[in-house]
């Protein structure tokens, strides 16, 4: 086995939590961020190098990679079902490796800068690492029940880091709502597992190809899925629905979404790496890993996941178009893309030629990844720039902005490249992934496919709305005046270079392969049967949506490159309910303060509240009460007054003799 | 020769002299010679029906010198005790004795 030093990838930042979560305050803040990144930087050099060993590795005879599982032993064993913990590799967890562990290091290096001089530096970066390690923990999961575990793991992380400006109340209002929120959507997927578990007997997933246990590893115990289709077809359908509201609520797809945008409170680089990156896709991942078993044996409840997936991408974008903080714009940008990964994903049907996985019927899950792990990269990039900005302007008010290209050369340029890939132009690495989604969505239903490429454009827009209207447009001096805004120091712009690095390299290599058909390209390592697939793209739709991604960003430099804004201001007075409804994400918020603070709490809880406190606790108290007062009468009895006692005792004995006697 | 009747009268009349010296008297030593009044009471009517309704047997004798003896152990045990209880509380009344009340 090549592979014994992958429990490290787990066990590095792992490390780094304790020690810097126990002796961090003892330290200096140089020296925390220097523990944190130096591990992680191991951690990325061993995913590179596993990633590395494992792609180059053969094939089986059928083509696939072999699933490896290097480590997994018997953590709570439970009759014949056992809760197992262990490490598994195959294509998408090596692949989410890598993207985890660049986007962390990258985070990592670039706090350094953005969090210098901050109160609980060391804490920040202990809670980074914690992150860090749920996050690879959960994707490199052997079972469903150590990817839950994981899951809340992560999901603590974030309300963490969300809540680390814990003096603001905004912030620990945010972090309680995405505790709350995500933890409300995992009730159902412990449901959903618990239900599959019962039903089938085991907690493992189903693979395509072979799987190759390490020495020593516990085995998987095989689903028995004949009985739980014998026991109901509707079973295991139920059974990843549930799991995908887990997936929804954690991805933020509507109408779960509500916490992602209030978790922008959090420091910058934490929304680059939690809520942009890594645990928001989560749920993508999770639709990814139980894909054989969702084609298998529920591809109708697969439209559940397009349609939640389209609505949340319209909703999103649209809701995006309005904003005026940066970061929630880059924020529903972020809940519209995910929602692309997940139309991918649910348009993936099964394959015509008798085979479950066919690659060619199934571009959307191939699709899906790519844009996951481009995303990743480029809506890292745009956060971290976001964060640029933020620390020279000292604001998240896009109105405080305008004009800054001047002074921060190089933000502009990678936030400019994160644009052009996030709108879909070729040679960026958003065109490739976003194109083959849209391709996929075609084959599917042409309705589903034009409205992708119509929220497409309206991504296009939104985002050079937002390049405008930071970088271009009035410079607003009065705020300037007394600070004039400042390039970031080096910590902050090598992440964003290297970032952008990526995009542009797989962009153009991507955008090459998929015209010349190259192989060697994404599709060669991660595809839904596992075997080598070359992307290649079809002319017509990379055409129709590369001009349609163009006619938004011109539209978009008509409406907003200039000085003043004639255009938009009158189609904000022509319609200016429309603006304030999106500007007020159309009400979700308030319909969910509505539901549960009126209806829930209200109609539900308070008689149940009742119900428990003067029937449940009534029937207590008086049980104690009675105890009580039966005491306190009967403590007269117990006097210790030996004469007392003494009449007691002789009045009984003649009352006895008396009565002995008239018998 | 006295009457039977006057034993019982007697035994009776020691019996209640007890009874009432144990519930009304507080001090200990007071209330354990009530107690030998009651079981002197108990001793008195031992011999005197022994000799009413089995003349010439000798087991109620037998008996009273029973428990004249123990009554003698029990009261050596008892005044021990008192002696205990004074030296400690420096009290030899009943109702000082309270330290394992709740």
């Amino acid at each position: 086995m090549v592979y014994e030093l992958s429990y490290l990838i787990l066990l590095l930042p792992l490390l780094s939590f304790i020690v810097l979560g126990l002796a961090g305050m003892k330290m200096q803040h140089k020296t925390a961020g220097l523990i944190g990144t130096c591990s992680l930087s191991l951690v990325t050099i061993l995913s590179y190098w596993t990633a590395f060993t494992y792609f180059t590795a053969d094939r089986t005879a059928e083509g696939v990679f072999q699933t490896i599982v290097p480590f997994n032993f018997t953590w709570l064993p439970l009759g014949n079902l056992h809760f197992d913990m262990g490490i598994l590799l195959d294509p998408i967890s090596v692949m989410m490796l890598i993207v985890i562990s660049t986007v962390s290091l990258m985070v990592h290096i670039y706090s350094f800068g953005y969090m210098h001089g901050e109160k609980g530096f060391q804490r920040y970066y202990a809670f980074l690492s914690l992150f860090t390690m749920s996050m690879l923990g959960l994707v490199l999961a052997t079972n469903i029940f150590q990817m839950y575990m994981f899951w809340e793991l992560v999901g603590v992380s974030s309300y963490l880091l969300i809540g680390f400006y814990y003096p603001l109340k905004p912030a620990i209002a945010a972090s309680k709502k995405a505790f709350i929120v995500t933890r409300f959507a995992d009730m159902f997927f412990l449901v959903g597992i618990l239900t599959f578990g019962y039903f089938t007997d085991s907690f493992s997933f189903s693979f395509a190809g072979d799987i190759v246990m390490g020495q020593g590893t516990t085995p998987f115990i095989e689903g028995n899925m004949a009985k739980a289709v014998a026991a109901g077809g509707f079973i295991i359908p139920t059974a990843l629905t549930l799991m995908f509201i887990g997936g929804a609520g954690k991805s933020a797809m509507f109408p779960l979404h509500i916490w992602l945008p209030d978790a922008m409170e959090g420091p910058t680089p934490v929304s680059a790496l939690i809520h942009a990156a890594t645990m928001v896709v989560a749920g993508v991942f999770q639709i990814a890993r139980m894909f054989p078993l969702w084609i298998e044996y529920a591809p109708q409840a697969m439209s559940i996941v397009v349609w939640v997936g389209v609505i949340t991408a319209f909703y999103a974008a649209a809701v995006a178009c309005a904003q005026s903080d940066i970061k929630r714009v880059l924020a529903f940008s972020t809940i519209s893309q995910i929602a692309f990964m997940m139309v991918a994903l649910g348009v993936s049907l099964p394959g015509h030629h008798g085979s479950i996985l066919d690659n060619h019927a199934q571009l959307g899950y191939m699709a899906g990844m790519f844009h996951l792990f481009t995303h990743a990269m480029f809506k890292a990039c745009l956060f971290l720039s976001a964060g640029c900005i933020i620390h020279a302007v000292h604001s998240n008010e896009m109105a405080l902005m305008g004009g800054l290209r001047k002074y921060m050369p190089i933000t502009h340029i990678t936030f400019l490249i994160s644009c052009l890939a996030i709108a879909g132009i070729p040679f960026f690495s958003g065109f490739s992934s976003k194109d083959e989604i849209i391709t996929a969505c075609m084959e599917y239903s042409p309705v589903v496919g034009w409205i992708m490429t119509g929220i497409a454009a309206m991504t296009a827009f939104y985002m050079f709305r937002l390049y405008y209207g930071i970088f271009w447009g009035t410079e607003n001096k009065e705020a300037h005046e007394h600070h004039t805004p400042h390039e970031a120091p080096l910590t902050m712009t090598i992440p964003l270079i290297v970032l952008c690095i990526i995009t542009m390299g797989v962009g153009i290599y991507s955008t090459l392969a998929g015209f010349m058909e190259w192989g060697g390209s994404f599709g060669s390592f991660v595809s839904a049967a596992g075997t080598d697939y070359t992307i290649h793209f079809n002319t017509q739709i990379a055409a129709t949506s590369t001009v349609i991604a163009i006619l938004s960003i011109c539209l978009a430099t008509y409406i907003y490159k200039g000085e003043s804004q004639p255009i938009a201001d009158r189609l904000y007075k022509t319609f200016p309910k429309l603006h304030r409804a999106a500007y007020k994400r159309f009400y979700q918020d308030e319909i969910w303060q509505y539901v549960t603070h009126r209806i829930i709490f209200r109609c539900v809880s308070t008689p149940i509240a009742w119900f428990d406190r003067h029937v449940v606790d009534g029937t207590f108290n008086f049980m104690a009460w009675g105890a009580n007062e039966g005491g306190e009468s009967l403590r007269a009895w117990q006097s210790g007054d030996v004469r007392k006692y003494a009449v007691w005792f002789l009045t009984g004995t003649v009352a006895l003799t008396l009565v002995l006697l008239a018998l | 020769m006295v009457p039977v009747e006057c034993y019982f009268v007697l035994s009776a009349l020691l019996f209640f002299i007890g009874v009432y010296g144990f519930v009304t008297r507080r001090n200990l030593i007071a209330m354990l010679i009530s107690i030998e009044l009651v079981l002197n009471a108990v001793d008195i009517n031992f011999a005197a029906f022994n000799r009413l309704l089995f003349p010439g047997e000798l087991e109620g004798f037998f008996m009273t010198l029973f428990s004249i003896g123990v009554s003698a152990a029990e009261s050596a045990v008892a005044i021990a005790i008192i002696i205990n209880v004074y030296r400690n509380l420096k009290s030899d009344t009943v109702d000082s004795i309270s330290n394992m009340k709740g």
